[in-house]
């Protein structure tokens, strides 16, 4: 319990994420191998490619929620697994899906979301949160009722009720109208204005100023090499 | 307060309210308890001595039928919608919100079966001797019985037919309860003492309080990897 309390006070301090050498491996397949990147503080990176290509099991693999079959994920130079709570304390995740429940207000969601990282509920917070996606009328609207959009919309108001340095989002603007991609775009900005990271899985525009784009397509494994690379490649990533 | 009781009495807060709102849940775990029980007397005829001989066994295995009807929406529902991904994610430890769902299943379902049990007592000819052991026995009992369901419910989570599987696994775990369950109103009965009985149950429940949780929170980091 007292590393949380430390977590808690480290709530948003900017670090640089790198990752060394990564590979993930789902199911039986090997997605990508050797992927490595660097991410400093107020930087964005793009994840790019095709469907299945790997951007979202990268995305849980930096979220710690899948682990990575080889390679070294790190912040500050310091190996992330070495303390997997301060990790999680340091990240936001947005998947695919919002968790959002049909009989939980807007507004009850949020104040769960921020108790569970450990903050108080804030109810000024999540209005404001709310208010900065457009949507502050929801605050007592049942998750049942609200749609497509507008759960997109929730989900990232939930990244701005307790502020945490990494956001790592899975296609944040699927769904969304002119007004929404703008109200992203803008608090986007304003994470990375004071030093936060976002790493996006997208196949749109994110509109994201001087984003890197990293492809894990680029970093699967070559099948055309002869049949012993092969071998010797999936030994050494079991 | 530290985050990870902040994280508890968030979780269980919110399982609760959500138990509440979807009352009908609640409605349906009683009425197969209460049903289940009734066809007893139809089965074995209504002979009194016969029903005062198996009534105590009657409410303890169809309370834990009924608790395994709702054991697999224990986690299934949080899987699918993704609040599973934002749970795991948060700094508290996995385990310490595994207690808190654990703890909600069992204020949601293990409490109102208490509540109805010592009427069943009553409809089956219980001894009066046993009525006091029995509720007493089942508010031990009972929360260890969402513990080992919360193994259970992790371990099948993504699994088709996930509910008759969580059942295959946990009803042998839950055995133990079962028995000295049922071993604290007969022993009350005949005039024993159901301490000993209790205090079995007791120590089930402090070593299942700890290692449940620990246990089911990696069978759900298991089931995330795979999502």
């Amino acid at each position: 319990m007292g590393g949380m309390g430390r977590a808690m006070t480290e709530a948003f301090v900017p670090g640089t994420l790198a990752g060394t050498a990564l590979a993930c491996v789902r199911g039986e397949r090997l997605l990508f191998r050797g992927l490595g990147f660097v991410l400093e503080p107020g930087g964005a990176l793009v994840l790019t490619g095709p469907n299945g290509s790997g951007k979202s099991s990268l995305l849980r693999l930096l979220a710690g929620l899948l682990p990575a079959a080889a390679g070294v994920l790190a912040w500050n130079t310091r190996p992330v697994d070495e303390d997997r709570e301060a990790q999680r304390a340091r990240l936001l995740y947005l998947g695919h899906q919002e968790g959002l429940k049909p009989t939980l207000t807007v507004g009850e969601m949020l104040d769960l979301h921020a108790r569970l990282r450990g903050h108080a509920a804030d109810p000024a917070g999540a209005l404001g949160a709310l208010g900065a996606l457009g949507i502050g009328a929801l605050l007592d609207v049942p998750g049942r009722l609200l749609s497509a959009g507008q759960r997109r919309r929730v989900g990232l108001a939930r990244l701005l009720v307790c502020p945490a340095p990494l956001w790592l989002l899975d296609e944040p603007t699927v769904g969304l109208d002119e007004a929404g991609l703008a109200a992203f775009r803008a608090i986007a900005a304003a994470h990375r204005r004071a030093g936060g990271a976002i790493v996006a899985a997208t196949h749109a525009d994110l509109g994201l100023a001087g984003a890197e784009s990293l492809a894990p397509a680029d970093f699967a494994p070559d099948w055309s090499a002869d049949g012993a690379a092969l071998d010797a490649m999936l030994g050494a990533v079991a | 307060m530290t985050a990870a009781s902040l994280a508890f009495r968030a979780v269980l807060a919110r399982d609760l309210r959500l138990g509440l709102r979807h009352g009908s849940d609640i409605a349906m775990v009683v009425s197969f308890f209460v049903l289940a029980a009734v066809l007893f007397p139809f089965g074995v005829g209504p002979e009194a001595n016969l029903l005062t001989r198996i009534s105590a066994g009657v409410v303890w295995v169809t309370a834990l039928l009924a608790a395994m009807l709702s054991l697999d929406r224990l986690f299934q529902a949080d899987y699918e919608d993704g609040s599973l991904d934002q749970l795991a994610l948060s700094p508290a430890p996995l385990a310490v919100i595994v207690l808190a769902k654990a703890a909600a299943h069992w204020l949601t379902t293990g409490l109102p079966l208490i509540v109805v049990a010592p009427a069943l007592g009553l409809m089956l000819r219980l001894d009066p001797a046993g009525f006091v052991p029995l509720v007493l026995a089942m508010l031990i009992g009972t929360p260890s019985l969402s513990l080992f369901g919360a193994i259970g419910a992790a371990l099948t989570l993504g699994a088709r037919r996930g509910g008759a599987l969580v059942a295959l696994l946990v009803l042998p775990l839950v055995l133990p309860v079962l028995i000295f369950g049922v071993g604290a109103v007969e022993a009350a009965v005949t005039g024993l003492g159901p301490r000993p009985h209790l205090l079995i149950l007791g120590a089930l429940l402090a070593a299942a309080l700890p290692l449940a949780p620990l246990a089911a929170a990696v069978a759900l980091r298991q089931a995330l990897e795979s999502a």
